[in-house]
């Protein structure tokens, strides 16, 4: 099938004209904006345990979103039935909002752009992987695990695709699909050692198919970190409590930023004045070394779309340059409520959710400093280069994330691995206090996820080694 | 059990894939059918925000060849479709390995009788009368204190649905339940900045819901409180958790006597069934048949009956939460907890789910502490439940001399929950169910505070 609007139209069996008279009901004139957002989408999960693969799933699901803003009012329905009688039912329930009686003109949907690029240009097999395939590479990890150390007492792996066709059109006129597939790998494993046991986990993937875990036998280095990391945290002591310099590693620890900025830059919450960031644009929110964008158009990459859900090409949008509070992350709705640019950060976890302000792929561009010369800096500290997840609280801006691999710094020199801590700050300080950025930017190994007002989406992370100089680190002991 | 239209068809389609199946050479199989619909509401500063409203259905069929098993979804009910979503399960079910444990639960375990758990209601509210009552809600919030600046707005949701489960056994169980829930975010600010709190009301049946007024002005109380707020020093001192709170001690609870992750040796509870877990002044149930609850049903996600059982029973761990296949892994009967995500083969979790309360009033284990915490907020995911370890960014209250000194934030709390859980030193008088899992406040001896 083509990566273009047709072949999708085919795929849910709905007709120009269908489409066309839907919109045109739903567009009343007390209607500043209607889309229609169809979405077919399959997953296949394997899973092995115990080194055996005994778990298979797959979901498939379709159907279409209706959506009308008025103001700042969203009217929504949505059917998993795709007849033009379910259309015109979501099509007056998205009306309500108006107060206004259905339309009966429809409304052309006359632009059809091509796709001006292909992000993520896959053969359809390799990412709706045999089921045999998928169990050969589960086997191999849970050997290669447990060959890294007789410690590994359990090997938890799963091998997650889907395959999502999307096709939306807006009472703009325009019409615009886009096939998404979205493969992820992810190992888990527990070192058990005189009764103390531990985990380790490490996952990667991506706008991928299968043949990115087999180049070079990535799916076995998948193997051998998560092994790693739970041997390595057999020996881990435990954490410091309280305030002090912390360097970040490269890659997902670039949680930070997603956490302590990203989200208090999505649009909505500045509109409505319910982010710490409000009012700030245009201010010194960081160190003149941090230049931080949300970037949607990386090839390949986890969080990166062709288009987002309301058919804007996905951009790359300055967040912060050298410190500065330079832009918002948008979508219609708010771009046009805000007047500011769309930046085509408009996403929705599925047919079932209204569009959002998302990021994409959220990093900080490197810097001029030697990852080693970062480290060597800090006398007594926290070097912390794994994560788990983070959460943060828009309207105060204290954000967290949660360490999974950790050091302690003792005389800049990395010493012990430390039991995992959280870490706490407050977004619109935190980039302040960064007083170093490597030379080295990572982007992230594509695992994550996230959730906003219910929704997932896949997202990106990145970043350079830094050196953060005062951060609380929540640890059990006390600081001598 | 209410009976709701178009009952019958999903019942006939339920057999019918079983039928299907087998044909297909599946030696057993079951189905679970699941729909709804759904009334969303939200508004914000006095006006209509968003309205979402949805109907929605879903069926899910697991299948065995022998002790080869697997699992699929569909919302394409279409004949056709069904032909081609059986066949592409069994053939998914044929690839995967043998697994010596899998199968559906004995004949003999399963639900025969299904009694009224009153959970469901089947008031239909109008989209102006949810409209309506969530206005109210913000409203009152704005009333009841200037410093309500802004609002993050007020939600009004309604849904119900039903579940039918069937298997190759020949059980066929079918419930339906309702939810309805009221709930709403004011911000508030002062100039040193603004703190969002919220409040909400949740009930299977309507008209048990909380007033709009009394949710607004819980949620504005719990929110102007927070405006100040700082950090304190790092140091170590008895923690109160707010119930709100204590409830996510019960969920890690949960999570770690799930018999998945006992038997993966991923709990820290492993081999604790029978020991001393937590002092003997604390009790915690299980109960899947509460009336009215939130995790009420009449048979869990394999169709075994649920049931009332003591989980922690003066401070002695006296069960796990099991589904026949993580039971059978541990050498242990299912304890009728199989939850059930449609398309995805059992997990086990809790239903309703509470710690007894205790004899002391709030106020009082508040008068205990001379200098501490009081937690009312935790976020973040520094939960290790292999290990038990323990970190949280939280935010609350100082406490000096038995009182609420001033408020605080950008604080950790740190210990082991094996630990938190063995020096619960009082639990409070006060337990209110408010959501599937419940607690009443309790106070621990000692954790690690890390702030300035």
């Amino acid at each position: 099938m083509s990566n273009n609007e047709s072949g999708a139209l085919a795929r849910f069996g709905v007709t120009d004209r269908d489409i066309e008279q839907a919109l045109g009901r739903v567009k009343v004139s007390t209607v500043d904006y209607a889309d229609l957002y169809f979405e077919y989408c399959q997953s296949e999960s394997v899973s092995m345990e115990e080194g055996i693969v005994k778990r298979a799933t797959k979901s498939v699901g379709q159907g279409v979103g209706v959506r009308a803003t008025a103001g700042e009012k969203t009217g929504f329905a949505y059917s998993d039935e795709l007849t033009p009688r379910d259309l015109n039912i979501a099509a007056d329930t998205a009306r309500y909002i108006a107060n206004s009686v259905q339309g009966t003109a429809p409304v052309p949907v006359t632009h059809r752009p091509a796709l001006a690029r292909n992000l993520y240009p896959h053969d359809r097999a390799t990412i709706e992987v045999a089921t045999r395939d998928r169990v050969t590479l589960l086997n191999a990890i849970d050997a290669e695990a447990r060959r890294y150390d007789p410690r590994i007492k359990n090997v938890m792996a799963a091998y997650n695709t889907e395959y999502k066709i999307m096709l939306v059109a807006t009472s703009d006129g325009l019409m615009v699909g886009d096939i998404q597939p979205l493969s992820r790998l992810q190992v888990t494993c527990i070192a058990e050692e005189n009764g103390n046991r531990q985990v380790g986990t490490f996952g990667g993937g991506g706008r991928i198919g299968l043949d990115y875990f087999q180049n070079d036998q990535r799916y076995l280095h998948f193997a051998r970190e998560a092994a790693r990391e739970a041997i390595l945290n057999l020996n881990a002591v435990d954490a410091p409590a309280g305030v002090m310099p912390v360097v970040l590693g490269g890659g997902w620890p670039g949680i930070l930023l997603h956490e302590a900025i990203g989200h208090g830059l999505e649009a909505d919450f500045n509109r409505k004045k319910t982010s710490a960031f409000s009012n700030l644009m245009g201010k010194k929110v960081a160190s003149d070394v941090c230049t931080i964008v949300d970037d949607g158009t990386l090839p390949f990459r986890r969080g990166s779309l062709n288009v987002d859900d309301e058919g804007t090409p996905t951009s790359r949008t300055v967040l912060i340059e050298k410190g500065i509070l330079r832009g918002y992350i948008t979508d219609k709705l708010n771009a046009r409520l805000m007047g500011i640019p769309v930046t085509g950060n408009g996403r929705r976890e599925s047919y079932q959710s209204v569009v959002l302000p998302r990021m994409t792929n959220t990093f900080m561009l490197a810097g001029e400093s030697d990852p080693q010369d970062i480290i060597k800096s800090v006398k007594k500290g926290l070097y912390a280069v794994s994560f788990g997840g983070g959460q943060v609280d828009i309207t105060n801006g204290k954000f967290v994330f949660s360490a999974s691999e950790a050091y302690l710094i003792e005389d800049g020199k990395i010493t012990r691995p430390v039991k995992g801590a959280t870490l706490i700050g407050s977004g619109p300080d935190i980039l302040k206090q960064v007083s170093m950025v490597g030379h080295d930017l990572k982007l992230d190994e594509g695992i994550g996820t996230c959730g906003k007002e219910g929704q997932s989406v896949p997202v990106g992370v990145g970043l350079p080694t830094i050196r953060i100089d005062e951060i609380t680190v929540g640890g059990t002991k006390a600081s001598s | 059990m209410t009976r709701m239209i178009g009952e019958q068809d999903y019942t006939t389609v339920a057999q019918d894939l079983l039928a299907r199946a087998s044909k297909q050479g599946a030696t057993a199989a079951d189905v679970m059918v699941a729909d709804g619909e759904t009334l969303s509401v939200q508004v914000r500063m006095g006006a209509v925000d968003r309205l979402t409203k949805a109907r929605e259905k879903r069926m899910g069929l697991r299948v065995f060849f022998g002790q080869r098993s697997a699992s699929a979804s569909t919302s394409d009910f279409s004949r056709d479709s069904l032909d081609r979503f059986v066949q592409e399960t069994c053939a998914l079910a044929q690839a995967v390995v043998e697994d010596p444990v899998s199968g559906l639960p004995e004949r003999g375990q399963l639900a025969t009788e299904f009694p009224e758990l009153h959970i469901h209601d089947a008031t239909k509210l109008q989209t102006d009368e949810q409209i309506a009552l969530a206005l109210r809600a913000e409203r009152a919030a704005f009333a009841a204190d200037s410093r309500i600046t802004n609002s993050e707005g007020g939600e009004c949701d309604s849904s119900s649905g039903r579940i039918i489960l069937a298997n190759s056994h020949g059980f066929l169980g079918q419930y339906a339940n309702s939810s309805f829930s009221l709930s709403v975010s004011p911000i508030a600010s002062d100039a040193a900045g603004m703190q969002r709190d919220y409040w909400y009301g949740v009930n299977r049946t309507f008209a048990k819901l909380e007033s709009p007024e009394a949710i607004g002005q819980e949620a504005t109380r719990r929110t102007v409180r927070k405006l100040g707020a700082r950090k304190v020093a790092t140091c170590r001192v008895p923690v109160i958790f707010d119930p709100e709170v204590a409830g996510s001690l019960l969920s890690h609870l949960c999570s770690a006597l799930s018999g998945y992750a006992l038997y993966k040796g991923a709990s820290f509870l492993i081999g604790q069934l029978g020991q001393q877990i937590a002092p003997d002044f604390v009790t915690i149930y299980d109960d899947g048949r509460m009336a009215g609850g939130l995790g009420t049903r009449p048979f869990d996600g394999e169709g075994l009956p649920t049931r009332k059982q003591a989980v922690v029973e003066r401070g002695r761990l006296t069960s796990y939460l099991l589904d026949t296949y993580s039971g059978k892994k541990l050498g242990l009967p299912s304890t009728g907890n199989a939850a059930r995500s449609i398309g995805e083969s059992p997990s086990a979790g809790p239903t309703n789910f509470y710690m007894v309360p205790g004899t002391t009033r709030p106020e009082d284990i508040l008068a205990s502490v001379k200098q501490g915490l009081y937690v009312t907020d935790l976020i973040g995911f520094g939960i290790n439940m292999v290990t038990g370890d323990y970190s949280r960014g939280a935010s609350g209250f100082w406490i000096e001399n038995g009182e609420l000194a001033y408020p605080v934030e950008e604080i950790t709390i740190a210990s082991n929950l094996k630990q938190m859980y063995s020096t619960i030193e009082t639990i409070g008088s006060n337990l209110v169910f408010r959501g599937r899992i419940a607690s009443p406040t309790v106070k621990i001896a000692e954790m690690m505070v890390a702030g300035n």
